[in-house]
């Protein structure tokens, strides 16, 4: 018996509450911490946690509850900025390709985006932090430029099909630029495409942020972030799990809930599987 | 059936291999594996300024005319005696007889004589250059009698020749040294295994007293994690320069392990760019002296390892001056030195900060220290290459935090290029009194005006002694519990 069309799947649903969590807490976090995450207090180090600091505090006294918010707040705020240089640039890239199919020019960017996609992306992302120094920008920089192939690829890939259509070759014919037809009939169709890709490139974006975090070339200190809140713990895992505990659970958490999110819209905006799920 | 057949085999083979270790334990135990957080990068001592290569080979392989014991004072070693002329400035060393290298060749004057030629030539790699600096001549008189004429008396000539950067080589080996190398110890180098373990044996044919170990291993764990795995899991006896004080509460707790706390040579200090534009300032400088707390540093990123200090010497050195209490933690007198300076509207300085967690997590306390006084710092984490590139050698920063481990170096105050640019004729020409002083009396007290002149300058922050804390096993003695030198001597390690 099929579900009815109305039903959304489990996972979708699953996936945007955790994301929704997530982002509540990072919203949260502008405005109110439960402590501030700057202020330390060795003397109530490593404290597990209590009805006074909910995660416990970690090796400095921090309260950890206040540097998940804050440092979930970070690499959405890295991940999204990243995700959103790789379509801002990525996608006019694919869509111009698209539009001159075959060219010299369509050449000469897929084959600069593949010269970028061929590094893996945490060493492109090392080598652009290594030489600028460690900062959230240089961060973000990294890893938006790691999105831009990403993107260029998949808009031109779904547009190329697009242009052999019949309403696009009419649109053509009725002497509408390139640039129109990208814009009101192009995109439009590949949107769906973009969305889910986004939702996974911005999982693959957190993780990259915690992944310079941890090895420091992240954002700097005070400022909390995930990847950094592991690496400061790490050696004191056998004293207190907590410390890498919560903060791995939390990149997890969020990396998971984005990943049902885009499978889940996958699902809802593909017109095979529609029904089926 | 086939399965519980193999099942009841595993069974069995685990519970041999567990037997076979308890009578491992009942067995006496003849070597023993030492941990380290650093690989040497070679193994010749009077080539390279690398801590990791005296903690390898000094007084286990290679050994000078004099050496250094675990309190830090001078024993006879190579030389069983000096005669010192009436002028102080000729040294004759009379050599131990039958004392051969581990190639078989025996050592004599002239290998005495080769080797402080060779550390004080020209073209000399030796790290420690200044040692031989005074020596004019060397000659050998006979074969166990070795004449050291000096430019000036020097009453710390035979202390110098205790260093590691001191020891005698023989002609024939020195120059393949650094991978193989020969020296007169009681143990000799066995095998190097690159990224991972050196393995020396004992010296059967040593001239000294017999080495109660058979075989020593150093082993070389850079990663805390695994350092805190390898000591509780037993294949290593003993971490001497443990790299993780968080987790010794763990070790103190288990009878199976001894945790030793003793002091280094490592000032740890908030280095502080003289000449950089607000921290010229001795108003400034006195400011972030006040704001900082030291015990919440030592507590918050050494877990209570460590002593404060208020000036830049050895607390141990029986000629320290504790002047901790003139940059006392005082934050109001900080604010009032701000706004006395002109920046009670804040400041925004630099805090570059190099891979150490004492330096990682110390940056982070004093950074919200001085935040309380109003100082805002920008912090970028650096690996060495950039910290000694940007820092060290670049003088691109306001404040770093750093360990300065070589032994009696309060004069690095007298060189104003040094990277935190300190510029003080009076404090030079202090040294210059020092250096030509031979009274003991009167050098302590110079080296007590010393330590106060750069206390009253508020040079750098000065914040606590960097403890050597390591992991021995409980049944593991005769290691050396501080650290006069940059030394693992196995010399008298044995087992209970």
């Amino acid at each position: 018996m099929p579900p009815s069309r109305r039903t959304l799947p489990t996972a979708f649903v699953l996936g945007a509450v955790i994301t929704a969590i997530f982002l509540a807490l990072a919203l949260a976090s502008f405005f109110w911490t439960p402590y501030d995450v700057t202020k330390l207090a060795v003397m109530q180090r490593m404290k597990l946690p209590t009805n006074l600091h909910w995660l416990g505090t970690d090796n400095m006294g921090r309260d950890m509850l206040s540097m998940i918010m804050v440092g979930t707040r970070t690499s959405i705020a890295v991940a999204l900025v990243a995700v959103g240089v790789g379509v801002g640039l990525g996608l006019p890239l694919g869509l111009l390709a698209a539009s001159r199919h075959g060219s010299l020019l369509d050449e000469a960017v897929m084959r600069s985006n593949d010269l970028v996609f061929a590094f893996p992306s945490l060493v492109i992302a090392i080598l652009i932090t290594a030489a600028f120094g460690p900062s959230a920008f240089n961060a973000i920089l990294a890893i938006g430029i790691f999105n831009i192939p990403v993107f260029a690829r998949l808009s031109r890939g779904a547009a190329l099909s697009l242009w052999q259509l019949d309403y696009v070759r009419f649109a053509q014919t009725a002497g509408k630029s390139a640039l129109r037809i990208s814009v009101e009939h192009i995109l439009p169709n590949i949107l769906n495409v973009l969305i889910v890709q986004m939702t996974i490139q911005f999982s693959l974006g957190i993780l990259a942020e915690s992944g310079l975090s941890y090895i420091g070339l992240g954002v700097q200190p005070p400022t909390p972030s995930l990847g950094r809140m592991l690496a400061d713990n790490r050696t004191l895992t056998a004293l207190a799990p907590h410390l890498t505990l919560i903060p791995g659970m939390a990149i997890v958490l969020i990396v998971l809930g984005l990943n049902l999110l885009g499978d889940g819209l996958r699902d809802l905006t593909d017109p095979k599987l529609r029904g089926r799920t | 059936m086939r399965r519980s057949f193999t099942s009841h085999f595993m069974a069995g083979a685990v519970a041999i291999g567990l037997s076979a270790v308890a009578f491992g334990g009942a067995w006496a135990q003849t070597s023993v594996t030492i941990g380290m957080q650093l690989e040497p990068p070679h193994l010749d001592p009077t080539g390279g300024a690398a801590a990791a290569i005296d903690e390898v080979v000094y007084a286990n392989v290679f050994e000078g005319l004099t050496r250094f014991r675990s309190d830090g004072s001078v024993a006879p070693a190579l030389a069983k005696s000096w005669d010192i002329s009436d002028d102080g400035k000729t040294y004759t060393f009379h050599l131990n007889s039958g004392v051969s290298f581990h190639d078989g060749s025996s050592l004599t004057a002239d290998d005495v004589k080769f080797s402080l030629d060779r550390a004080r030539a020209e073209d000399s790699t030796n790290a420690q250059k200044a040692l031989f600096a005074g020596i004019e001549s060397v000659e050998a008189v006979d074969d166990t009698t070795v004449k050291v004429m000096l430019a000036n008396p020097d009453g710390a000539f035979v202390t110098k020749m205790a260093w590691g950067d001191a020891v005698i080589l023989a002609p024939e080996s020195a120059a393949d040294v650094g991978a193989n190398p020969v020296g007169t110890g009681p143990f000799k180098f066995d095998r190097w295994v690159r990224g991972d373990r050196v393995e020396l044996v004992r010296n059967p044919d040593y001239w000294g007293d017999a080495v109660a170990l058979e075989q020593a291993t150093f082993k070389f764990i850079s990663d805390p994690n695994a350092a805190f795995a390898a000591v509780m899991s037993g294949d290593i006896d003993a971490f001497p320069g443990y790299p993780a004080p968080e987790t010794l509460a763990a070790f103190e707790a288990d009878p199976r392990f001894n945790v030793v706390v003793g002091s280094t040579e490592g000032e740890t200090i908030l280095s502080t760019n003289n000449k950089a534009e607000a921290l010229s300032d001795v108003r400034v400088r006195e400011a972030i002296a006040h704001a900082i707390n030291r015990q919440e540093i030592i507590d918050g990123a050494m877990f209570g390892f460590g002593t404060p200090i208020g000036t830049h010497f050895a607390p141990h050195n029986p000629d320290y001056l504790d002047l901790t209490g003139q940059s006392n933690y005082d934050p109001a007198r900080s604010k009032e030195l701000l706004k006395a300076a002109g920046y009670e509207n804040g400041l925004k300085l630099t805090l570059k900060l190099p891979p150490p967690s004492y330096a990682r997590r110390g940056g982070e306390i004093i950074a919200a220290q001085l935040r309380e006084v109003g100082i805002e710092t920008e912090i970028s984490n650096l690996e060495w290459a950039q910290w000694l590139e940007q820092v060290f050698r670049g003088k691109d920063y306001d404040l770093t935090i750093v360990s300065h481990t070589e032994p009696m170096d309060i004069n690095i105050y007298a060189r104003p290029g040094y990277y935190f640019q300190y510029d003080n004729p009076a404090f030079q020409d202090l040294m210059k009194t020092l250096d030509v002083e031979a009274d003991p009396a009167k050098r302590s007290a110079l080296y007590k005006q010393a330590q106060q002149m750069i206390a009253d300058d508020y040079v750098n922050g000065y914040l606590f002694q960097l403890a050597r804390t390591g992991v021995v096993n409980a049944k593991l003695k005769g290691l050396w519990q501080n650290a006069p030198t940059q030394a693992n001597d196995l010399t008298a390690v044995h087992w209970d």
